[in-house]
């Protein structure tokens, strides 16, 4: 332990650079101008002015997801922390690790309505994995140092260390980042033997068995996505992803079902509904991939891994929890498999395989591009299909465009794929992949937009140029907040009540107004060119591709159903009315 | 966690369990414990908080709370996952154990009722730690039901306040909670 004298300020330099942070996003403001100053007399610190601190936050959750590193955040008090909350909410339901400072008032301040204070321990609380208020400077490197621990360890999370500016100015002795043994949050990641056991004895019995696998196959690492391949292609079993886990199984395997859920594929629901063993890894039985929980996959037995005690059990009744790290529990689970010689009833398995198969004959993504208006699902296929060999990283807004591109991208490995999946957060899409780009300049990024989600931080744009990070804003323009008016068509009598998307910005002229590229396609015709014309562009570019308005997002399990009751198309839509029950379902 | 997985499928009914909580005594503690309660809409019947070893700055939290089986291991995890908290302890459930509450109640009264409240709090057990020649003050401990029948009793001879602690609670035998 070495130690020498150091400002508050300068210790939290020192620690984020011990904490292996090349880069932090943040807004400056009077409560953190003493890190403002320490940080302008190093460069071993990248900063990157994002225009609005919710930005910020969203862009550290895109440089967390794409890197697998913690996201680091710089905001002032008062306004600036508030403005963070909705980035920091968003990165405790998607489980995503940053370490968020955020400024405060002098300590002898704090509880006096003082300029711009805010409590923002209080009103971080909920949507944060933890939080510090630091009221001395000798707590302050540890705490710096406590924060990363926490953000990165178990099940991920955002940390807020909140600093009053007096402890900024202080002096005092840094202590160096050690090993830390946390006195009272130490994760469980070795998966209880006894439990893995029961796991692989229940998977071997399988006669239709599906794994699920979610987001945090994606947060243990590398490691956990091969270990999947592995435990997968050994088990000659299906597969299907949640929305936070594409990319977590290669999304053009042929034991891959594609996506499950609300959205989801045919094959995936209804495998998901009729097998007999299911193994959920990392996933944690959300209700846009249940449906109704009394119809939900009633036949089968459930295995759970996941490194979050409270993931299990809580929605859905699973038959053998495994506490632990995704990789380390599969790692225990294929060296039993081996051991034991275990193999899948082939005559069964190739049964359950035909009936897939048929499933899958629904052809369930099938959509018609016919006549001179551009189909929202020909136009991200045809992007897909444009830019696969880049193994580009796709970011999205919320909404249909969200939805289609998790139908019609396919990711072949993890950490390529960032979308607002537990909150829904449009305004996601463009700072989350402005992170991506910052953490890999070479890369081909892509935010995969709404007309209406983009314009909610299209501010950010000014941090591209300012930053030369060329994004790709490719924007769905359907002229609606399309997933607001489909629920509006499908429950609510066609009433379109502020769904329209009234009095938008030209978007080309918009790009160059911010020193950007613009580009337009309306014609299905000169689509594939204009994507390429877009991707020959080594500058931010917005392209504005106008589609049909009216289409809607399929296949779709209404609020309130069972998986399988699923919709496929307009014409199920008379079948099928939602319940009084469903209606009241977000 | 529970074993047998039909447990938490069957039964629906609500049950109360007393929690015990080992946490780092340290700032908003606290307000996370009882955030996480209203945040997730679970129910608190009593909660109690007190630093119990200074030296390890550690306080224990004893909460009386009722749910359905899959609702109390609900909050069971989610105790366990808040970052201050060492062990979360379920009494109810993990063997035999003591619980107390302990009570002040203010009584008025004059005649008959003072020489009433004075014999019922005889049976009672309650003391007297206060007293003039209009009011006593009794001091009772016991488990809650206790309490809550002699403050009915109390109620029409003259009670005027009543000061609880909420529910303490330890396991019996010579193990104690591991932090
Ligand atoms: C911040 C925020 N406000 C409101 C919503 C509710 N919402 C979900 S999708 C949607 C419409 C999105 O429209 P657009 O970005 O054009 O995408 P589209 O569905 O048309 O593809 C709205 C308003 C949300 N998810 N996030
Ligand atoms: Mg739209």
């Amino acid at each position: 332990m070495s130690s020498e004298k150091m400002s508050g300020a300068e210790m939290v330099i020192q620690a984020l650079r011990d904490q292996g942070v090349d880069t932090i996003f943040g807004y400056p403001g009077g409560a953190v101008l003493p890190i403002y100053d320490a940080l302008f007399k190093q460069n071993s610190l990248r900063h990157i002015l994002v225009r609005h601190e919710q930005a910020a936050v969203h862009a550290a959750e895109g440089y967390a997801r794409s890197t697998g590193k913690v996201g680091a955040v710089l905001v002032t008090s008062g306004p600036g922390a508030t403005n963070a909350v909705t980035g920091l909410t968003d990165a405790l339901m998607d489980s995503i690790p940053i370490v968020c400072l955020t400024g405060q008032v002098p300590t002898h301040l704090i509880g006096n309505d003082a300029f711009q204070e805010a409590d923002t321990t209080g009103i971080t609380r909920p949507c944060t994995k933890h939080n510090y208020l630091v009221k001395t400077i000798e707590e302050l490197p540890r705490t710096m140092h406590e924060a990363f621990y926490v953000a990165r360890s178990g099940r991920p999370g955002p940390v807020v260390v909140d600093l009053p500016k007096d402890i900024l100015q202080a002096s005092g002795d840094y202590i160096e980042r050690e090993s830390i043994q946390h006195r009272s949050y130490n994760p469980q990641t070795t998966g209880d033997h006894r439990q893995v056991e029961q796991a692989v004895e229940i998977f071997a019995k399988a006669r239709k068995p599906i794994i699920y696998a979610g987001g945090g196959v994606i947060n243990s690492g590398d490691e956990a996505s091969e270990l999947l391949i592995e435990f997968t292609r050994m088990t000659g079993a299906p597969i299907t992803n949640t929305l936070m886990g594409l990319g977590a199984y290669p999304g053009t395997d042929p034991q891959f079902l594609g996506m499950l859920g609300m959205h989801g594929t045919y094959e995936a629901n209804h495998a998901m509904h009729d097998c007999d063993v299911m193994l959920a890894v990392g996933a944690r039985f959300d209700d846009r991939v249940t449906g109704r929980l009394t119809a939900f996959s009633p036949g089968s037995k459930k295995i759970q891994i996941d490194i979050d005690p409270s993931s299990i059990n809580k929605n859905v009744v699973v038959d053998v929890p495994v506490v632990g790290d995704v990789a380390e529990v599969l790692r225990a689970m294929i060296a039993m498999w081996k051991e034991r010689r275990h193999k899948l009833d082939k005559k069964a398995l190739d049964g359950w395989w035909e009936q897939i198969g048929a499933w899958r004959g629904r052809d369930c993504l099938h959509y018609e591009q016919k006549g001179e208006i551009i189909k929202p699902q020909y136009a991200i296929e045809r992007l897909y299909e444009l830019t696969k060999d880049q193994a580009p990283y796709i970011s999205t807004e919320v909404g249909q465009h969200q939805m289609w591109a998790a139908q019609f991208f396919k990711f072949n490995s993890p950490n390529r794929w960032m979308t607002s999946g537990g909150l829904g957060t449009m305004g996601y899409g463009l700072p989350a992949a402005m992170g991506v780009q910052v953490a890999h300049p070479d890369a081909l990024v892509i935010d995969v937009a709404g007309e209406a989600s983009i314009l909610m931080n299209m501010q950010e744009m000014s941090t591209l140029v300012q930053y030369r990070l060329p994004v790709k804003i490719f924007i769905v323009n359907n002229q609606w907040m399309g997933m607001v008016r489909q629920w509006q068509e499908l429950l609510h009598g066609e009433r379109y009540s502020e769904s329209y998307s009234d009095s938008l910005p030209d978007f080309v002229k918009l790009a160059e107004a911010y020193g950007a590229v613009g580009l337009r396609a309306t014609k299905p015709g000169e689509l594939d060119d204009k994507i390429k014309e877009m991707l020959d562009v080594r500058r931010p570019v917005i392209f504005d591709c106008c589609v049909d308005q009216t289409e809607n997002c399929f296949p779709m399990i209404p609020s309130g159903a069972a998986h399988n009751e699923m919709l496929l198309g307009p014409n199920d839509r008379a079948a099928s009315p939602v319940s009084e029950e469903g209606m009241v379902l977000v | 966690m529970i074993d047998n997985p039909d447990i938490l499928r069957q039964q629906t009914h609500s049950e109360k369990r007393t929690i015990a909580v080992l946490v780092n005594n340290e700032p908003g503690v606290l307000a996370r414990v009882i955030g996480l309660f209203s945040g997730r809409g679970y129910n608190i019947e009593s909660l109690t908080v007190t630093e119990v070893d200074p030296e390890n700055r550690l306080s224990r939290i004893t909460v009386v709370t009722s749910g359905t089986p899959m609702i109390l291991e609900q909050i069971k995890a989610q105790l366990g996952r808040l970052v201050p908290v060492h062990t979360v302890s379920d009494l109810t459930v993990s063997g035999p154990y003591v619980e107390r509450e302990l009570a002040l109640i203010k009584v008025r009264g004059a005649g008959e009722k003072r020489v009433e409240a004075l014999r019922i709090a005889d049976i009672f057990k309650a003391r007297v730690v206060d007293a003039s020649h209009e009011h006593f003050v009794f001091e009772m401990t016991g488990k809650t039901d206790k309490l809550d029948a002699f403050v009915a009793l109390m109620r029409p001879l003259g009670l005027i306040d009543v000061s609880r602690t909420g529910v303490v609670a330890i396991q019996r035998g010579a193990e104690g909670l591991q932090a």
